[in-house]
């Protein structure tokens, strides 16, 4: 298989119009004619089935959230970058094009991330047309922020609760959508499998969450809106029900899984307190630009942190990157800091912290400037740790945040599959090996607004999807084997619930395959994923049947495929002898401990086929090619 | 006129009117105990039923009689079916139910302090209403104010009631003002202040003819 | 700490449902209320009985799915916060805790402590929304809006649809819900070309799905995990009287 990225030929600026004027067009009367599967309604899917549905398609969409505005794309708290220079200060497309590549660590395709800086200034446009209620200066201009790896004000925000308002934004129009009936939603429907017709993705199979029924959907294509992996590692930043099951299973049906081991560990999420925790919750990376990051100068310093005086403390992030301080990039922050924990330097009862420190912000710019600008942050860091982050320093510690890893997919967001589109984070495309903070909002709603709306309406006027049915022996191979896979978890009855293998998966996972990577780590860990996962498919309890609303099954398939893709993930992990962005592998670093990148062999798109469970994947390559940037160390000093 | 019924078939329309009959009978409980002070004229009533008599006689009151009637029955109908309607949305209640942690007891009680006003009003009517306008009777109105209180029964029965009336008011005048639309900063609490004054001075302005009455005469 | 629980369980929509007691030890203070439904569910399926079901997602507190009526009191004793986000630190040794779903006839019951609610959504697909197509809106800066009304209108754009509102309004009123998106687009320039129609729309769905009448109890905005205050339900009702006699 030789894979096509399909990046337009010209100028780097002149790319996404070019191609745009090349694609094709279905007749607006036409539009009506064809069906489209969203799956999932975060930014991406909602954006995307609002978009589809508004110009005249058929659109039934899918979460399993009890509403479409649930998606954990709400979650997400400081802000969106776009490249509209407001702040006069230096900003420009190319420059947001620059920061995303470097930021990525040179492991991104130059099209696709001109075309997202590109379309940064329209999602702006568009959400505050939809009524995103952004922050706003006196006069009545929209505010910016900054973030980490640029040197620009170029975050636009709406409190800590950026997300959410984008989302709800999408949301709303989405919801006009549903009530005008261009968009039929079904939400507590979980999606189980692909179903693919002469090699073209043509339905799902869903399962209706309340009855336990499986249901058939054909269309004439299928968007993956699903999100990321991250809870493979149980504990992450991300909702309890985020799961790979969607791109996992449209993996086995053939689509090519591309960079799994790319994953982000986001520096600012308040510690682990026990074996209880469920989650983590991350404090926005809008914090760093007020906030300090520091720790004792001497390890095992027990003094409270007000007792310990200016001169012994280290303000590590400052001291080694005096260009960008504190706001240096989340996968540099986040291995400064574990640096510093192994150094025995980590702060509170578990060593496993570093401070976040607001004293010096509150003296220059007061208490309430403070509040104002994070008041919600600090209150979700008081009820969540008792401590009162305006007179003691936060305690924060490195996460699983995200996964730029994902489905591979061409410039028109289409994976291996035709017909199947995968959008946002659940793709691979934009972020390279570690996204940039306030990108990921950026880059959801670029594919849903402004980027599927012409690539779908290209595959399907290019013709070739034949007439077919729910009857078609395809949809009745698909459901069975959902059946079968159900029938076979209820059917272990062994002796440990769903959790506890996920959380002895998510251990695994976090010690070997998480901050810091080496080969013996990644090979033992190869061995204890499988052995896991055999015990999980002979000892796994899972209580309750089939066709009722059943919690522990939902979770038992969802925890059944991150067995299987972590797996993948190490793999990746391994074959990658090189340090990049959020992939550290500690054989391959400078003598300062900083990434050492090695663009000679690895300079390429892993993405890799399915083979059988337990069988070594078939990788293949996409070269990247750079012809507008020059590939240099990445340095924030 | 599609509009109208559609406005007040509303649930808010329902409040709308509940707010608007709320605050036009309030007008007419201080108009009603401004005149009533004639009770405490020392004339031996002249003052007083010269006043009833001219309420009761002169067409334009008589005119905004038909209007206070309306504002009760359309108060007190449409009271009704809302809490019928608020019932019905929750068929099955709480077993735990910590109300007193998220509102005031005044504020869910309305249809219980209304209920007893209501019982109060039919009293009232009866005994001065009814007896006078309806039946004729041979007392002046002074009369029988004064007979009326002398009733231990009567008048404490008219004072407990007015203590409803006064909750029935703490909570129903600034709720009116929600209702309409106006909740702002700067003048909301003024009219909570206000509301807090009238539900303790109207009713107990009213309570202190039946105590006057038992107490003195 | 140890702690008795009260819990409703029902089996589906359909049938009846009754309080179950459950024991559940070693509860540590730092947990979060649903890390301790967790472990209580992790301690039924040793037991082979089946696990609490409750709506979660995020837990953080803000996608909304969490809705347990905790003692009383949506969302548990603490004001302005989620389930997922109170503490087992509020809860002492020995203590006996009902939980309950949201109770409210539009909200009919899926399974245990689960239940449905669509009629938001429908009330949202009703009005809940500005028209604006999909890549035809100019350039952000060209619409003005002050720093106070932005303001203002995040207050209200900030709910996360959870229906604490509804769950504790003895009328189960869905008045606050409306209210914050009525108030939060209506305020904005670009979301008053639309308020009428807005306003009227959303105001027939919810009446349509059976929710009870505001009577300004304010018990919603003291439950209202992110602190909506019914100032902008005033607001509502100004712009349902506007809409309606203007």
């Amino acid at each position: 298989m030789t894979l096509d990225s399909k990046i337009p030929s010209g100028p780097l600026a002149e790319k996404w119009t070019k191609h745009r004027a090349e694609l094709k067009l279905v007749n607006a009367a036409n539009k009506r004619k064809y069906h489209v599967i969203v799956v999932g309604t975060g930014l991406a899917g909602a954006s995307a089935a609002a978009s589809l549905g508004e110009l005249g398609y058929n659109v039934t969409a899918f979460c399993y959230q009890d509403s479409a505005r649930r998606a954990h794309s709400i979650a997400a708290q400081g802000g969106i970058n776009a490249a509209k220079n407001y702040q006069n200060d230096g900003d420009s497309v190319y420059r947001l094009f620059y920061d995303t590549i470097k930021g990525g660590d040179y492991r991104a395709r130059e099209g696709n991330v001109y075309r997202l800086a590109e379309l940064s200034n329209n999602i702006i446009d568009q959400s505050v047309a939809l009524g995103v209620p952004f922050a706003r200066e006196y006069g009545g201009y929209l505010d910016n922020r900054s973030f980490g790896g640029a040197q620009v004000s170029r975050t636009f925000y709406a409190r800590g609760q950026t997300g959410q308002q984008l989302l709800l934004g999408a949301y709303s129009a989405l919801s006009h959508q549903v009530g005008l009936g261009q968009v039929q939603m079904n939400s507590r429907h979980e999606m189980v499998e692909l179903v693919v017709i002469n090699g073209r993705a043509r339905g799902i199979i869903a399962r209706d969450m309340v009855t336990g029924e499986l249901k058939r959907f054909i269309a004439d294509a299928v968007l993956l809106c699903t999100g990321g992996y991250g809870n493979v590692y149980y504990l992450s930043t991300n909702a309890k029900g985020c799961n790979t099951t969607a791109i996992w299973r449209a993996h086995k049906k053939g689509a090519l899984f591309a960079n799994p081991c790319y994953v982000q560990i986001h520096p600012t999420c308040i510690p682990v307190s026990g074996d209880h925790q469920s989650k983590l919750t991350l404090m926005s990376e809008s914090l760093r630009n007020d906030g300090r990051v520091w720790v004792p100068k001497k390890a095992g310093d027990n003094r409270p942190a007000g007792d310990i005086p200016e001169e012994e403390r280290d303000y590590f992030l400052e001291r080694k990157y005096p260009s960008f301080g504190n706001l240096v990039p989340r996968d540099v922050a986040s291995r400064n800091s574990k640096m510093v924990c192994d150094e025995g330097r980590g702060v509170g009862s578990s060593r496993q912290a570093v401070y976040l420190d607001f004293r010096d912000s509150i003296n220059r710019l007061g208490k309430d400037k403070i509040e104002e600008r994070y008041g919600n942050l600090f209150q979700m860091y008081e009820q969540i740790t008792a401590e009162n982050p305006y007179s003691v320093p936060m305690r924060i510690y490195p996460a699983i945040h995200y996964t730029m890893g994902g489905l591979w997919v061409d410039y028109n967001l289409m994976s291996t599959i035709p017909g199947l589109f995968v959008l946002g984070e659940a793709n691979f495309s934009d972020h390279g090996a570690n996204r940039l903070g306030a990108s990921a909002l950026m880059q959801g709603l670029a594919d849903g607004y402004f980027v599927i709306p012409y690539t779908l309406g290209g595959y399907l006027a290019s013709g070739g999807i034949d007439k077919t049915t729910t009857e078609h022996e395809a949809f009745v191979e698909a459901e069975n084997s959902v059946k079968s896979l159900v029938d076979k978890l209820l059917n272990i009855k062994g002796k440990e619930s769903v959790d506890y293998y996920h959380k002895k998966l998510g251990k695994i996972m976090w010690n070997k395959v998480g901050m810091a990577r080496n080969e013996n780590g990644l090979k033992e860990a190869i061995q204890e994923i499988r052995a896991v996962r055999d015990e999980f498919w002979q000892n796994v309890k899972v209580l309750g049947s089939a066709d009722e609303l059943n919690q522990s099954l939902e979770k038992a398939g969802r925890v059944a495929d991150f067995m299987e893709l972590a797996e993948l993930m190490t793999v990746d992990a391994l074959h990658r002898k090189e340090s990049c962005g959020g992939h550290f592998r500690e054989e391959y670093q400078t003598e300062e401990g900083e990434a050492l990148r090695d663009d000679e062999n690895y300079a390429y798109v892993a993405a890799w086929e399915f083979a059988g469970v337990g069988k070594e994947p078939v990788m293949h390559k996409e070269n990247l090619m750079y012809e507008n940037i020059q590939l240099s160390k990445r340095s924030y000093k | 006129m599609g509009w109208f019924i559609r406005t007040f078939y509303s649930s808010i329309g329902k409040k709308l009117i509940m707010a608007l009959t709320g605050l036009f009978l309030c007008s007419f409980l201080s108009v009603h105990l401004m005149g009533n002070f004639q009770l405490f004229k020392n004339d031996g009533g002249a003052a007083f039923n010269h006043y009833s008599e001219f309420m009761s006689t002169n067409p334009l009151i008589r005119i905004l009689e038909i209007g206070m009637v309306i504002g009760f029955a359309l108060h007190i109908f449409d009271g009704i079916r809302l809490w019928l309607l608020n019932r019905s949305a929750r068929p099955v209640g709480y077993a735990k139910n910590d109300a007193a942690a998220n509102s005031t007891f005044f504020s869910r009680t309305m249809i219980y302090s209304g209920g007893i006003v209501f019982v109060f009003l039919a009293v009232h009517l009866k005994s001065f209403f009814v007896e006078h306008r309806v039946l004729g009777s041979e007392l002046t109105m002074y009369q029988s104010v004064v007979q009326a209180f002398h009733d231990p029964v009567y008048s404490l029965f008219y004072v407990a009631a007015l203590v409803l009336l006064g909750f029935h008011l703490n909570h129903g005048f600034q709720s009116a003002f929600q209702t309409l639309g106006m909740n702002h900063k700067k003048y909301t609490p003024l009219i909570k202040f206000l509301g807090l004054m009238f539900s303790i001075l109207i009713p107990l302005g009213y309570a202190t003819m039946p105590l006057y009455f038992l107490l003195t005469k | 700490m140890n702690l008795t629980l009260h819990i409703w369980r029902q089996k589906d929509a359909r049938t009846k449902g009754k309080f179950v007691i459950y024991k559940v030890e070693n509860v540590h203070e730092e947990m979060s209320f649903l890390e301790m439904l967790d472990i209580l569910n992790e301690q039924l399926i040793a037991k082979n009985e089946d696990p609490v079901a409750f709506d979660h997602d995020c837990r953080e507190g803000i996608c909304g799915c969490c809705s347990l009526y905790i003692n009383g009191r949506a969302h548990g004793p603490k004001r302005g916060i989620t389930v997922c986000q109170l503490h087992m630190r509020h809860f002492k040794d020995g203590d006996s805790i009902w939980i309950e779903p949201w109770r409210a006839r539009p909200f009919p019951v899926l399974k245990d402590l689960i239940v449905d609610r669509a009629p938001l959504d429908r009330i949202m697909q009703a009005g809940g929304y500005i028209s604006a197509r999909i890549g035809s809106a100019q350039d952000a800066n060209t619409i003005l809006i002050d720093h106070d009304t932005a303001e203002s209108s995040m207050d209200a754009a900030a709910c996360i649809g959870c229906g604490a509102c509804v769950a504790s309004c003895k009328n189960a009123s869905a008045m606050l819900f409306v209210a914050a998106k009525v108030s939060h687009l209506g305020q904005l320039p670009q979301g008053k070309l639309e308020r009428e129609k807005r306003v009227l729309a959303m105001i027939a769905q919810m009446d349509k799905e059976g929710f009870g009448g505001c009577t300004n109890t304010k018990a919603c905005e003291a439950e209202c995990p992110k602190e909506i205050k019914i100032t902008h339900i005033a607001r509502l009702n100004r712009e349902f009287l506007r809409a309606s006699v203007v």
